[in-house]
């Protein structure tokens, strides 16, 4: 194992999409002449960026903030770890029996059983009333009472001025995010950090906001502290859930980046045309998806969407099959856009059977029709080229494999350019083909990745021998790499594969990237 | 059994293009989340039965119906039932000439809803102007029936609505209730002054002008 510290930190979500000239005096000197960000292989030419992060959070740099404070949380592991065993064997649940659920959610699960507690990643929202919003596990109705000491827990280090940020006991992490007014809290046996956890709080907290709003969350919760938000999150319950699975699963998460359909660039400057050119007065993003893939996106000049918000939409379209039928039209909160208020979104898909799902972002709730017309004129544009038949062959092989890349002993790897914020990544080897192994081999990325981004003592690069793989990762200013390689491999064989594979990647970065984004 | 249409003589489904006048015929679906307005909606626009996820906001659909001396194009807003959603509604069933508030026979309280439906839909309405339907679905779960068609009956009578048991998943009554409402909405409202409008691949995009009220009530500026 070998470490090269960095000196200068860069809160890694800011980073990745933050404009250039905003973090270029942060960042430390690129390691590799040439390869400055905004020149990496799949950055995007006149450094435009189509991603881009520009909301009130991150120009404050919440996370690093949080980051500062986990010096202090260590302080109170000592006092808290008493309360956590009552809350992690808590056994009797009273309230088990009046519960009155409606809902024919399929997570009955017994919350005082074994296996329930022996998952591996819990995840709990209640309203600082301690009344339960959600659970990954179990009914929120069975859970009431093991909320109120989450509650109890919250506000009794509140009132001692401290903010609870996470407790370790008994080889599981319970971490607290406290976003009035909402409380989430995480009860993980992972390696992870307590800064991992705590993003993918944030992340059920987006989720919920994309919602509802957090102008309406706040205006119900001042009127009725008391409010069962269950209400309106019923039937929504799966976007969570889904989300939490992604969280496990989707590089991009991790990566706070998207991946994009393979598609020749001649042909994805056409599609991007073609939607630059169906436009209108209140559109403000069109995206075109394929499945988890994007295929382009164009904005409004001057407005960004956040990666973030991006996946939220990913996973609010890719958890539904409502979308199939007809053209769908619904009010969505993009929070990192905007928390306050509600974008109106036309998802429809191109053809029946289609992977290609189009999704037209509007400021005005009435804009249905012109959305519709908007989507017309694109597919008549679309259809008259030969780009429509380009794009839908491309669809054929969304991934390709790490033979094609020719670097003997790797398996997988992830790269992402941190200018534009897309990254790519072949398709999982066959010894990774299973769930589990996909999830362990995300989870030792997950490792590697919080290495790379220790709040207080972040790496350049690292190198990991484990049974079953060698790991090396590497981040600069232009771009991260992960890299994964059989037990054969050598350190010195990982640093000379990631010249070759950047090269092979520069070689593809037309196919793999976005590299002329539009806007209208 | 819910009550049976009859089949109407001269009108079909398919049948030729022919020179006569298409009209538009907004048709709204309220009602509890799950108690199969998306299903019913596939029914009208594909004779199909499928399972899906709850509705995201609203979904829009047509389907043109031929009848002996006019066309009808429904455009179909199938509204999302749960609550979250209930407060943009209004944009759906305001203007429609076709309302259909729906429950499932198996499940009580989408009565109670639907109960509701209807008192908001009849704060809104001027008779005649509007053809209302009740409609009791799932009838293929009369094992587990709560309501009885007497019950659904009933209400529809007090209110002074049109009632009709379906089954989407069967598909029974399905067809016949769009060809009664294709008849109802041209006879009831298609024969006022303006009230169907023509449809024309142009006319879409002014029709929505003219129906927009408020446009600042629209609450997400752009803006940084
Ligand atoms: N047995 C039976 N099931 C039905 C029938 N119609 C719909 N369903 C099922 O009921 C469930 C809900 O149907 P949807 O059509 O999605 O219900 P909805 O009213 O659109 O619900 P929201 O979109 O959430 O408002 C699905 O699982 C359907 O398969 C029916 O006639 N009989
Ligand atoms: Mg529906």
């Amino acid at each position: 194992m070998e470490e090269e510290g960095q000196r200068a930190a860069v809160s890694w979500d800011n980073s990745t999409l933050a404009p250039v000239d905003r973090l270029r005096s942060d960042r430390a000197e690129s390691p590799t002449p040439g390869l400055v960000e905004g020149t990496e292989p799949g950055a995007g030419q006149k450094s435009a960026m189509f991603v881009h992060a520009q909301s009130f959070e991150d120009l404050t740099g919440e996370t690093e903030e949080e980051a500062q404070t986990d010096a202090e949380l260590d302080k109170s592991e000592g006092e808290s770890a008493e309360d956590l065993k009552v809350l992690v064997s808590e056994k009797a649940i009273e309230d088990q029996c009046n519960s009155i659920s409606t809902e024919s959610r399929s997570k009955e699960e017994d919350v005082s059983s074994e296996a329930w507690r022996s998952h591996r990643k819990h995840v709990f929202v209640l309203s600082e009333a301690g009344k339960p919003i959600y659970t990954r596990y179990g009914t929120e109705e069975a859970l009431s009472s093991t909320m109120g000491v989450m509650m109890a827990l919250v506000s009794f280090v509140e009132a001692e001025k401290n903010i609870i940020r996470s407790i370790h006991a008994d080889g599981c992490k319970v971490v607290f995010l406290t976003k009035s007014p909402l409380v989430l809290v995480g009860v993980s046996r992972t390696c992870q950090s307590d800064k991992e956890l705590l993003r993918e709080l944030q992340y059920i907290y987006y989720q919920i906001v994309s919602l509802l709003t957090l102008t309406q969350l706040n205006h119900i919760f001042q009127h009725k502290q008391n409010y069962d938000l269950r209400r309106l999150l019923a039937g929504s319950e799966y976007l969570t859930d889904n989300l939490l699975h992604r969280l496990d699963r989707d590089p991009g998460l991790l990566l706070s980046a998207v991946t994009c359909l393979p598609l020749a660039s001649s042909a994805r400057d056409v599609v991007s045309s073609s939607l630059q050119a169906a436009k209108a007065k209140n559109l403000v993003f069109s995206i075109l998806l394929a499945g988890d893939r994007l295929v382009t996106l164009v904005r409004k000049k001057e407005q960004f969407l956040h990666h973030i918000d991006l996946h939220l939409v990913f996973n609010l379209v890719g958890s539904s099959s409502s979308f199939r039928e007809g053209e769908g039209w619904t009010p969505i909160c993009l929070p990192k856009f905007n928390t306050a208020g509600f974008f109106h979104a036309h998802i429809s898909y191109l053809e029946p059977a289609s992977e290609l799902c189009l999704i037209l972002v509007s400021t005005d709730r009435e804009d249905f029709f012109n959305m519709s017309d908007c989507k017309q004129r694109f597919l008549e544009r679309l259809s008259k080229r030969s780009a429509y038949q380009a794009l839908k062959e491309a669809l054929k092989s969304p991934t390709y494999t790490v033979a094609q890349v020719g670097i003997p002993e790797l398996r997988h790897f992830l790269y992402k350019s941190k200018s534009s914020g897309l990254y790519t990544s072949p398709e999982f080897p066959i010894m990774y083909q299973s769930d589990e192994e996909q999830e362990r081999l995300m989870g030792l990325y997950q490792d590697l990745h919080s290495c790379l981004h220790h709040p207080s003592r972040p790496l350049r690069s690292f190198y990991r021998c484990s049974e079953a793989e060698n790991l090396f990762a590497w981040v600069t200013s232009g771009f991260e790499l992960y890299l994964c390689f059989s037990p054969l491999a050598t350190k010195a064989l990982a640093v000379s594969a990631v010249n070759k594979l950047l090269k092979w990647i520069r070689k593809e970065e037309d196919r793999l990237f976005i590299l002329s984004p539009l806007t209208y | 059994m819910g009550e049976n249409l009859p089949r109407v003589p001269g009108a079909q489904l398919h049948s030729s293009h022919s020179p006569i006048r298409t009209l538009r015929a907004k048709m709204v679906l309220l009602g509890s989340s799950g108690v199969g307005k998306s299903s019913l909606a596939l029914r009208f626009v594909k004779d199909e039965f499928k399972s899906a996820s709850p509705t995201v906001g609203c979904a829009y659909l047509t389907r043109v119906v031929h009848l002996s001396d006019v066309t009808l194009r429904f455009e179909i807003w199938d509204t999302a039932g749960q609550e979250k959603y209930h407060s943009i509604t209004p944009l759906y069933y305001r203007g429609a000439h076709v309302a259909l508030v729906v429950y499932d026979i198996s499940k009580r309280e989408t009565f109670a809803r639907a109960q509701m439906w209807l008192n908001e839909l009849q704060k809104q309405y001027i008779q005649g102007s509007t053809v209302m339907w009740l409609i009791g679905n799932k009838t293929d779960l009369n094992q587990e029936r709560q309501v009885s068609v007497q019950e659904g009956r009933a209400l529809a009578s007090d209110k002074g609505l049109l009632f009709t048991e379906t089954s989407a998943l069967s598909g029974n009554q399905t067809t016949e209730l769009l060809l009664a409402l294709a008849h109802r909405v041209y006879e009831g409202v298609g024969a006022q002054q303006g009230g169907l409008s023509e449809w024309s691949v142009t006319a879409q995009a002014e029709l929505h002008h003219r129906e927009r009220f408020n446009p600042v009530a629209s609450c997400c500026k752009v803006g940084p």
